[in-house]
Parts: structure tokens; C-alpha cells; sequence
């Protein structure tokens, strides 16, 4: 049993200019210790997703169930027993922290709430807090303004593990930090996962940084998942059109590389949530798109090899090989049958 | 052949209440016609500052540019007055924004902003203008630019939006353009088609193209040369390809090292501390308290830009050592 399962799971904002469709329709399960990569481009629904996993935003339909207990309805004060479970960390530590309240306090803060421990325990704990994600001793009676984004960031995770949580939600938690900076974080949160034996939903638009952390990936675009996979799958076969197009598009750390590789350009931009393109979403940029994509919507279908992807292209063959659109000839494995046309 | 554009030891300060901020300090880098040099840097570390002064934009107060030279062709533009930059701008160097949002105007369609901007800087009548506004939105590949003239610019995505100021920018045909970080705020997809834009342009019009990004993977697809920017400072300067094959100064090194890559599962090599203050600066090598490679000598003096070869330059006292020791020329 999976510890965090979410099934069927729609988000929809009501607004004055009609319904926004920005979740629709999520599975997903997320296992003890396991990173899961989300991806995706801006406003596909992802921090939508994370929000809705701790009740933030209500969903319209489905379940979430985590560690055995169906969430999705609990009253305020029943779900309060579990809150502990999940923690998200936001992309600005800047708004995230509040101004006034000194970092010991931001710390203790959430042990209070839950009635954590005595008031000597409670300090015990922000002391070992503060060690473990690196920042001195002496911050206690300080203020965030005091410190640089990456520490903040590092106050941000400190107050994120304070209560044990089994899963984290990181929503762009690298993001807004410098380059310089981003791989103490990213290092900070492998060691605690490793240490804590923590989840990870892990929200990023970098994929460089998700390929680094995550064990599983999926990918979403206008509300849906339109292909999870294990890491190296992904990586090493792509097989929906936009998880290839994303993966084009992810700047490479070497010019001659970088020069020569073919793009894959996709023909116009996201589509609003407000009115998702009928049939496969993707088909209004997809390179691929055949009638039937603008009629149909292709359902999350699930391969050999723990890789499920939803196009009405990729196809399991007989003998057990996947025929996949691709424009790129070498990057597809011999065995394989392509069968669209480019 | 002269270069487009050469800046020599430009020094941009901001008098601030704390202090002085040294944002650019004695920055030199020369621009060809044709070409495309990266300005890449931590946030802070003057990058937007550099641009700013090279369209006598700084804001002042809190800031002014006390030193040093930036020649366009025979003339210094930090001598010209404010009504002769005026003519400058716009015409022979131009400036794409970081915050396509903050720089064009919501009241405004996209279509009549590209219009002002071809009627201050050309002698010709509104028709002709709105006729160039078309033909530059169609340059940016934006789809079906005839109806996209009279939208405002909220109804455009953040990416549409970014290739109105490139089109804005185009407007007269610059020498030189400026573009600060415009891909920051876009998803990777999109970042991908400005960039790729921006690279055909820099083609089919000869510009000289300054890119500013603090992301170096951006760098790798688009540029010729690269100029590495610390603390205010030039800290190392190479050919693209160098850059990424041999990386002299640490900071370079560290940039590069600490980015993920495929196929590296181990932790990723961190650059310790945070970034410095360009208030208290301390004397010596400004990357000396974050760099494993200092020495003494870097805590006391500050490092001089040594040339390597012909076309690299570095300010590090290991870097030079190393490269000596390697037997490379290294004039200082
Ligand atoms: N409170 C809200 N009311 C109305 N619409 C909303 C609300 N929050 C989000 N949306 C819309 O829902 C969609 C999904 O937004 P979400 O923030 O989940 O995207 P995202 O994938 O996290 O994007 P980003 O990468 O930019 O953070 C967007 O179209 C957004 O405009
Ligand atoms: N108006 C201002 N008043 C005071 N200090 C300023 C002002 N504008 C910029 N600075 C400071 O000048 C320095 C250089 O800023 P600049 O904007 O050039 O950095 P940058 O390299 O463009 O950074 P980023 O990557 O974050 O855009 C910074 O330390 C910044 O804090
Ligand atoms: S289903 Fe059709 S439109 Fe959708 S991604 Fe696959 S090929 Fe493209
Ligand atoms: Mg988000
Ligand atoms: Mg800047």
C-alpha cells in the first residue's frame, strides 16, 4: 500500500471568466521513501496538486488517502491528526517566513500548534532542528530579513521536518535560489531523506534538478498526467510528444552538444486551463496529431516497466516492443516500431 | 578591424544609505558585429547594473558611473548628454527587459506601443509605421500578427509578451542589443523558442547581441563568447567552448561543477558560503572567503586580469599559477 495514493482527483477554481480547470483528473500513489519528480510547464496545475494533497485548496472530486486514512473528507479538527503527515515547502522564503517572528519562533511555531512536547522539549528539538539543516546556533533570536535567500530556504525545511512529516511536498524549493547556492539545498534535502526517510513530491520546471533527486517522474500539461516513469526510463525513451518536446527544450551544459542537437519546437503555446483543447490536450502543439487525437482523449494507459503514458500513438506490440512517435531516428532502441509519420 | 563596442574599466557605484555599493567594478570586454557575448553571474553580482550603463540608464540617484569608457565606434557614450543618448537608444543599442510585464505599457495594445516606438526613432507616417509593427511581430514569429496588434498585452502569454519587446527592440535595426535575462520567467519550452529566436535574429541582422543570464546551461546553445562576473568584477572571460571544456577560475568551476548532471547520482559538489556583500568588501580576491583554492596571498591582493593565450582572460592568482605551470603564456 502505496503511503500516499490520490485517485480521480479534480481542483477546479471557479472565476469570473468560467471554470479553471487546473487539476483533472490525477492518479498517482507515492511510496514510503520515494522521491516522485513533477514536471511540467507553468500553470499545468502543479502547485494546484500539492495543495490539494494537504486540503489547502478543497478538491472537487476524488480521493486522497494517506498512510491508510482517506483524508479527502475529514472535518478540520479530524484532519488535524494527520496534517503532520504531509509538509509543503514554498518556492519564496521570502514570503514564506513571517518578517516579524524571530527563527526560533518560526520553528517552534508548528510543534505549538500540535501541542508538541514541553516547553523544554520543544527548544531541545528547534536546537536539533537548526543542526540538522545547517544553520548556527545563534539564529534563534534572529530575523529572516537577516539572512540570505538559501538560508531562508534552509528555515523554510527546518520548520517543514519539525513534526516528523513522512512526506514532504516541495514546490519549487530550489527555484528562486542562485545557481551557487541551489546545490547546498539540494544536497541538504537528499541527506534528510536519507537520514529521516522521507517522501519527496518533488515540483520543479527544472528538469535537470528532478533528474538529479527523483526516483519517479511524471509529467503533466494542462491539469492531467500525461506520463509517469522511473527516472531512467524517462530519461532513456520518452515516449509521450510533449515529455520529448520538454526534454528538447532542457538546456544542455555542452556547446557542441548544444548546437548541433535537433529541437523539437512545439508549434504554439500552452492553451488556456480555462478552455482545455477537446480530445488529447496536447494535440492543439503536438507534431504528431492525427484526427482521431482531436477527437478522443487517449486515457493513462500503463506499459511493461512501470512506464504509463497517455497518447493514442504509443502502442505495445505484440512481441512486447513500443511503437512511439519520434522524430529523433537514433534515440529510439532498434527493437521498436515506429509507426507515425513525422 | 575595431570592435562594435568596447567597454573599458567601467565602474558603476550606488551611494546608498549603508553605504556604497560597488556594482561594477573596472569592467572591460570588447563586442563584435555578428556576435554573441554571454554576461553570466550571480544574482547581485552587476549584471543589470553593466547593462544599465551602457544605456546611461542608471538610476540616479542612488547611482552614478565613475569611471571608464564605453565606445561605440569613435564616440564614448558616458560623455554624450542625456538628448544625444536619447538618439542612441533605441537606434543603435536597444535593451530587452527582464520583466516584459513591468516594461510594456497594460493601457496600451502591443500593436500601437511597437508603433510609438518605430515613430520616435523614424521619419515616417503612422501608416508606414503600423505597417513595420506587423512586419516586426511577424519577425518574432508571433502567429497571426495582424490580429494580435490590437490585443493588450495581458492577453498575451508571458513568451508572446517577451517577443513583443524583442520585436520593440528590432525596431530600428540596433547595432547592439541588450537582452537581460529575457527567458528567466519562461517555462523551458518557451525559453527555448526566445532563445532560438534571438539567435536567428542575431544572424539575419548582424547585431551585436549582449546576453545576460545567471543560468550558465543557457549559455552553452547561444553564445560565442562568455564573460564570468563576480561581485562586481570581471573574473574570468573565454570562447564558449572553453569555458565549459576548461574553466580556469573557481567561481567558474564551482558554477559548473554544482550543476546537476546525467548520469552523476552523487551529491553534487557544492559552492560553500553565501553570496558577498558589495558594501564591505574585503581587500584581496572577492571569491577568496567561498574558494578551496586560496591562498594567503589571495586574502591581501586583489588578483589583476592576466591574458592566456589570445583570447582568454582570467583574474585568479591559482588559475594563473596552474596555467604557468602547464607551461601556457600568461601575460599579466
Ligand atoms: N486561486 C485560484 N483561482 C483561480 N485560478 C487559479 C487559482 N490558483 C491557480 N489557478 C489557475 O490554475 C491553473 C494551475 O495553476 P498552478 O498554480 O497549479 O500551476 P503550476 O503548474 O503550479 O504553475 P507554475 O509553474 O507557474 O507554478 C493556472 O491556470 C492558474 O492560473
Ligand atoms: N536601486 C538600487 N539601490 C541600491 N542598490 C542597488 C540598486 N539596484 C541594484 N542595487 C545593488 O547593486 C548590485 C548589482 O545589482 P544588479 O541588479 O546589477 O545585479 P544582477 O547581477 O543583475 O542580479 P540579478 O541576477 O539578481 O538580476 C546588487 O548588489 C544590488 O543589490
Ligand atoms: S495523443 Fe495525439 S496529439 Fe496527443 S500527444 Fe499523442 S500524438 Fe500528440
Ligand atoms: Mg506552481
Ligand atoms: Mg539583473
Amino acid at each position: 500500500m502505496a503511503l500516499l495514493s490520490i485517485r480521480d482527483l479534480m481542483a477546479h477554481f471557479e472565476t469570473p471568466r468560467g471554470t479553471v480547470y487546473a487539476v483533472d483528473g490525477v492518479n498517482l500513489d507515492i511510496g514510503s521513501g520515494e522521491t516522485v519528480g513533477l514536471v511540467g510547464e507553468s500553470g499545468c496545475g502543479k502547485s494546484t496538486l500539492g495543495k490539494a494533497i494537504l486540503r489547502l485548496i478543497e478538491p472537487n472530486f476524488g480521493s486522497i488517502v494517506l498512510d491508510s486514512v482517506d483524508i479527502t473528507h475529514l472535518k478540520r479538527r479530524q484532519l488535524a491528526r494527520h496534517r503532520h503527515k504531509v509538509q509543503m515547502i514554498f518556492q519564496d522564503p521570502y514570503a514564506s517566513l513571517n518578517p516579524r517572528a524571530t527563527v526560533g519562533r518560526i520553528i517552534e511555531e508548528p510543534l505549538m500548534v500540535n501541542g508538541w512536547g514541553s516547553d523544554r522539549e520543544r527548544k531541545e528539538r528547534v536546537a536539533w532542528l537548526l543542526e540538522k539543516v545547517g544553520l548556527p546556533t545563534d539564529s534563534l533570536k534572529r530575523h529572516p530579513h537577516e539572512y540570505s535567500g538559501g538560508q531562508r530556504q534552509r528555515i523554510g525545511i527546518a520548520r517543514a521536518i519539525a513534526l516528523n512529516p513522512k512526506i514532504v511536498i516541495c514546490d519549487e524549493a530550489v527555484s528562486a535560489l542562485d545557481v551557487s547556492i541551489r546545490a547546498q539545498i539540494i544536497n541538504l534535502l537528499t541527506d534528510l531523506r536519507d537520514e529521516l526517510g522521507l517522501s519527496y513530491l518533488f515540483i520543479s520546471h527544472d528538469l535537470s534538478v528532478v533528474e538529479h533527486i527523483a526516483d519517479r517522474v511524471c509529467v503533466m500539461y494542462l491539469g492531467k498526467i500525461v506520463e509517469i516513469a522511473e527516472r531512467e526510463r524517462l530519461w532513456a525513451m520518452p515516449l509521450h510528444p510533449y515529455t520529448q518536446i520538454l526534454m528538447a527544450a532542457v538546456p544542455v551544459l555542452d556547446p557542441k552538444i548544444a548546437r548541433e542537437r535537433k529541437k523539437i519546437i512545439p508549434r504554439d503555446e500552452l492553451p488556456s486551463p480555462l478552455n482545455p483543447p477537446g480530445g488529447c490536450r496536447f494535440h492543439t502543439r503536438c507534431p504528431y496529431a492525427q484526427p482521431k487525437c482531436r477527437d478522443e482523449e487517449p486515457p493513462l494507459r500503463p506499459l511493461q516497466g512501470r512506464q504509463s503514458v497517455a497518447c493514442h500513438l504509443v502502442t505495445e506490440q505484440a512481441d512486447g516492443s513500443i511503437a512511439y512517435p519520434t522524430m529523433a531516428a537514433e534515440a529510439a532502441p532498434k527493437n521498436d516500431v515506429r509507426g507515425a509519420p513525422a | 578591424m575595431s570592435p562594435l563596442l568596447q567597454v573599458c574599466d567601467l565602474t558603476t557605484h550606488l551611494f546608498t544609505v549603508e553605504g556604497v555599493v560597488k556594482a561594477v567594478e573596472g569592467l572591460s570586454f570588447d563586442l563584435d558585429a555578428d556576435e554573441t557575448l554571454a554576461l553570466v553571474g550571480e544574482s547581485g553580482c552587476g549584471k543589470s547594473m553593466t547593462a544599465l550603463s551602457l544605456m546611461g540608464l542608471v538610476p540616479d540617484p542612488p547611482g552614478r558611473i565613475v569611471g571608464g569608457q564605453v565606445l561605440l565606434g569613435d564616440r564614448d557614450l558616458l560623455q554624450l548628454s542625456e538628448h544625444e543618448m536619447q538618439k542612441i537608444r533605441g537606434n543603435e543599442i536597444a535593451m530587452v527587459f527582464q520583466e516584459p510585464m513591468t516594461s510594456l505599457n497594460p493601457v496600451f495594445t502591443v500593436g500601437d506601443q511597437i508603433v510609438e516606438s518605430v515613430l520616435t526613432h523614424r521619419q515616417v507616417s503612422r501608416r508606414q509605421a503600423r505597417e513595420r509593427a506587423v512586419e516586426l511581430l511577424d519577425l518574432v514569429r508571433i502567429p497571426d500578427p495582424r490580429g494580435r496588434f490590437d490585443d493588450y498585452p495581458h492577453r498575451l502569454s508571458g513568451g508572446m509578451r517577451q517577443r513583443v519587446m524583442i520585436a520593440m527592440a528590432l525596431a530600428c535595426d540596433p547595432d547592439v542589443l541588450i537582452a537581460d535575462e529575457p527567458t528567466t520567467a519562461l517555462d523551458v519550452t518557451i525559453q527555448a523558442q526566445v532563445l532560438d529566436l534571438l539567435g536567428e535574429l542575431q544572424g539575419e541582422f548582424g547585431m551585436g547581441v549582449i546576453l545576460i543570464t545567471h543560468d550558465l546551461g543557457v549559455v552553452a546553445g547561444i553564445a560565442d563568447r562568455v564573460v564570468v562576473m563576480y561581485a562586481g568584477r570581471k573574473v574570468e572571460e573565454a570562447p564558449v567552448d572553453d569555458i565549459f571544456a576548461s574553466p580556469l577560475h573557481p567561481y567558474t568551476q564551482g558554477l559548473l561543477g554544482s550543476m546537476p548532471r546525467p548520469g552523476l547520482e552523487e551529491r553534487l559538489r557544492e559552492i560553500p558560503g553565501v553570496i558577498p556583500s558589495l558594501i564591505d568588501m574585503t581587500p584581496g580576491c572577492s571569491f577568496a572567503p567561498r574558494c578551496a583554492k586560496a591562498m594567503a596571498r589571495c586574502r591581501e591582493e586583489q588578483p589583476d586580469h592576466a591574458t592566456i593565450g589570445d583570447a582568454r582572460v582570467v583574474a585568479c592568482f591559482a588559475a594563473e599559477e596552474e596555467v604557468a605551470g602547464r607551461g601556457l603564456a600568461v601575460d599579466t
